[in-house]
């Protein structure tokens, strides 16, 4: 019997409209065969943590390049931990300061994938925790 | 107006860059006799060599590559139609690029003294970088702009902040480039009232409003309205520059942030001149005269990291703008003829891995861009993969265009590279590339109608995920990222600081205490009438800004009316 797919919301929260890493990591996902739907640009993390929930995602894949991160990821967590969506999978790719990466990690961000990443490393990486 | 001509016209150049090469008896002996036996000895590298863009290039380009290329029709004199050597006939022997570096970060104090910072190092124009609040037409105290405020550029809510930012900068003498649009025409307008305030003379001040929409739609996505009431906005700021600022360009049509969503550089340079074209036919539309308005019209460009693929396109983009307005508009005015562009280095070319490396690519994609023609030039700083850049990596930045402008000698000469086989082989190719989609986007209807059936913003994500997919198998390589990996110690970055948005909020509340509400109430409600109307809305919103009425506040009165715009996400 095939495996349930995976299922990811790929986000944009906050003010920033650069969308080009969240719509590549959107189709690599997909191409990897999980189910992914985009919420599109300027989502708040409510809007985020009730797509979350609606969908019934297993990853989140966060994309912020605005600096905002340290604000928009501890709100999301928090909403996430409300709705008892705690097992979801929160991913996190874009301009972030290394000295940023422990904190949001702190708050429950599972990775943050920086620039360069490899599509492949971001794929593994999710089998690798749904699968646990 | 004019019936756009369908692209018959241009000279006709070849789609395939293998076809219609006649090679010489030389060349062909040269194919039997030389390079045949090394083949058989040494394979190439690779079978196929293609550029960034993932264009083919050849093993050697002659004069076979040339056939029905006429200099002296197809490259001219620079300062001479096509333009293909450069828009002036002495270009940088004459006057240097301006040495253009986008600043702004934090409040209007901070930004402020960054500027006095890089003009006392000999920076030549100033150009601003505003924060996405201020982007997307919110106040700092906004709630959306929370986490936000004073990030990616300099907050800026009001008038107010506006004099701050120029404060000790005399705008009669120093040319400003503000990145802003959607809320382009309210900036312009504090900008305006602070040169009056400083005394400053309208018509000479000089400067770049950044102020395209139509890329935001395609590829930023800063855009606040839907495209109808937008581009009212943007030929409002044309009719008003051609009276009040005959000096100031309205607009900088964009192909940088096309790119650096992922496009190739043939699909930067089509959609950024068919975005030119869509606003011209907009101004006519309105009345305006071609050989009036657009010579107010710049353009900027990418510098990417193929380096002749890059310049190409600058001197292809000079050759396809002169051929519309003679051809598509019967201009009559050289001064609409010639394209005149900015360049920013390839942010999306950095890496966050060794980061130095940047410093290096950064300085060889500002060579194209000298060596294409540019006006002006922004090189970006060694940690923009991290975070905005320190004051130390800014420098660098700088000193990398005056090691260019000084010590490298390529400015000696005009267009050191034009009569290269190559250069004019893909100079032909590249405009005859960017003919092909100028044509499929007149055919859908224009650059509006294209937009709303989301053509170019899929064009580009599928260039973004062939580009990604090469980088994932390897066939593509960044330095330190996909191969050449080493470990290293991390960056010193610039730290925004978090009181920012605080300290903005403060000064808003005491901005809304001090001014007058009924005369900021009155303005905003004349300005919505005006809205629902066809008048031209600079005066309106002129009137609203000098009353010190808030970004966000202006933005609102015109949401009323305009309603906003959601894109339909593709992936």
């Amino acid at each position: 019997m095939p495996d349930k797919k995976i299922r990811v919301l790929i986000a944009k929260p906050g003010l920033d409209g650069h969308d080009r890493g969240a719509k590549v990591i959107a189709r690599a996902l997909r191409d990897a065969g999980m189910e992914v739907i985009y919420t599109g640009l300027r989502q708040t993390p409510e809007m985020i943590a009730s797509a979350a929930v609606q969908e019934d995602v297993d990853v989140i894949g966060l994309s912020i390049l605005s600096g905002a991160h340290n604000t928009l990821c501890p709100q999301l967590m928090q909403l996430l931990r409300e709705k008892g969506m705690d097992d979801v999978i929160v991913l996190l790719g874009g301009i972030i300061p290394e000295a940023d990466v422990d904190g949001l990690k702190k708050v429950g961000i599972a990775e943050v994938f920086l620039p360069g990443t490899s599509t492949q490393d971001i794929v593994d990486f999710i089998h690798r925790r749904v699968s646990r | 107006m004019s019936e756009p001509s369908k692209g018959t016209s241009h000279t006709l150049l070849p789609a395939e860059p293998t076809s219609r090469r006649e090679p010489s008896p030389q060349e062909r002996a040269w194919e039997e006799n030389t390079l045949a036996p090394t083949l058989e000895k040494s394979p190439e590298r690779q079978k196929e060599f293609t550029t960034i863009s993932g264009y083919p290039v050849r093993r050697l380009y002659t004069p076979a590559d040339l056939t029905g290329w006429e200099p002296d029709r197809d490259l001219g004199y620079p300062g001479q139609p096509p333009y293909t050597r450069g828009i002036h006939a002495t270009m940088h022997r004459g006057r240097l690029w301006t040495m253009r570096q986008f600043a702004g970060f934090g409040t209007a104090e901070d930004t402020n003294q960054r500027f006095r910072y890089l003009l006392a190092h000999g920076q030549t124009g100033l150009s601003t970088a505003f924060d996405l609040p201020t982007l997307m037409g919110y106040d700092s105290d906004h709630p959306l702009s929370e986490g936000e405020v004073g990030k990616c550029g300099v907050a800026i809510s009001s008038l107010a902040d506006m004099e701050v930012l120029f404060d000790q900068i005399p705008l009669s003498d120093v040319t400003t480039s503000m990145t802003i649009n959607s809320p382009a025409a309210i900036i312009w307008a504090m900008y305006l009232a602070v040169a009056e305030k400083q005394g400053a003379d309208w018509k000479k001040i000089s400067g770049t409003l950044q102020n395209d929409i139509l890329k935001e739609y395609i590829a930023q996505k800063e855009y606040i309205y839907p495209p109808e009431p937008s581009m009212r906005l943007v030929i409002d700021t044309f009719e008003f520059g051609v009276k009040n600022t005959p000096k100031f360009n309205t607009i900088s049509i964009s192909g940088y942030h096309i790119r650096e969503a992922g496009s190739t550089a043939i699909q930067e340079l089509a959609f950024t001149l068919r975005d030119g074209l869509e606003y011209v036919d907009w101004g006519m539309r309105r009345g305006l005269e071609v050989d009036e308005f657009v010579p107010q019209l710049s353009f900027f460009f990418n510098a990417h990291s193929d380096f002749f693929e890059e310049i190409a396109k600058y001197r292809a983009a000079r050759r396809i703008w002169h051929k519309a307005m003679v051809e598509r508009y019967k201009s009559k005015n050289p001064r609409a003829w010639t394209l005149r562009y900015h360049t920013q280095t390839a942010g999306c070319s950095l890496t966050a891995q060794q980061p130095y490396n940047n410093v290096v690519r950064t300085a060889l994609q500002a060579l194209s861009a000298v060596l294409g023609g540019t006006q002006s030039l922004h090189t970006n700083s060694l940690d923009e993969a991290w975070a905005l850049p320190t004051e130390f990596a800014a420098t660098i930045a700088l000193r990398t265009q005056q090691i260019i402008a000084h010590e490298t000698g390529v400015s000696n000469t005009v267009d050191p590279l034009g009569g290269s086989y190559f250069v004019e082989t893909l100079t032909n190719e590249v405009e005859a590339g960017a003919w092909n989609y100028i044509d499929k986007i007149d055919a859908l209807g224009g650059m509006v109608a294209a937009i709303e059936r989301g053509y170019p913003q899929r064009e580009i994500s599928e260039a973004a995920y062939r580009y990604q997919l090469a980088l994932d198998k390897k066939e593509k390589i960044m330095v330190g990222v996909n191969d050449f990996v080493s470990d290293e110690k991390p960056l010193d970055i610039l730290q925004i600081d978090e009181t920012v948005t605080h300290r903005q909020a403060e000064r808003l509340r005491k901005l809304r205490a001090d001014r007058s509400n009924d005369e900021v109430s009155r303005r905003l409600n004349a300005l919505r009438r005006a809205a629902q109307g066809k008048d031209n809305l600079m005066p309106f919103i002129f009137d609203a800004v000098k009353a010190y009425a808030t970004v966000g506040e202006i933005c609102d009165a015109l949401r009323d009316t305009f309603g906003t715009y959601e894109e339909i996400a593709i992936t």
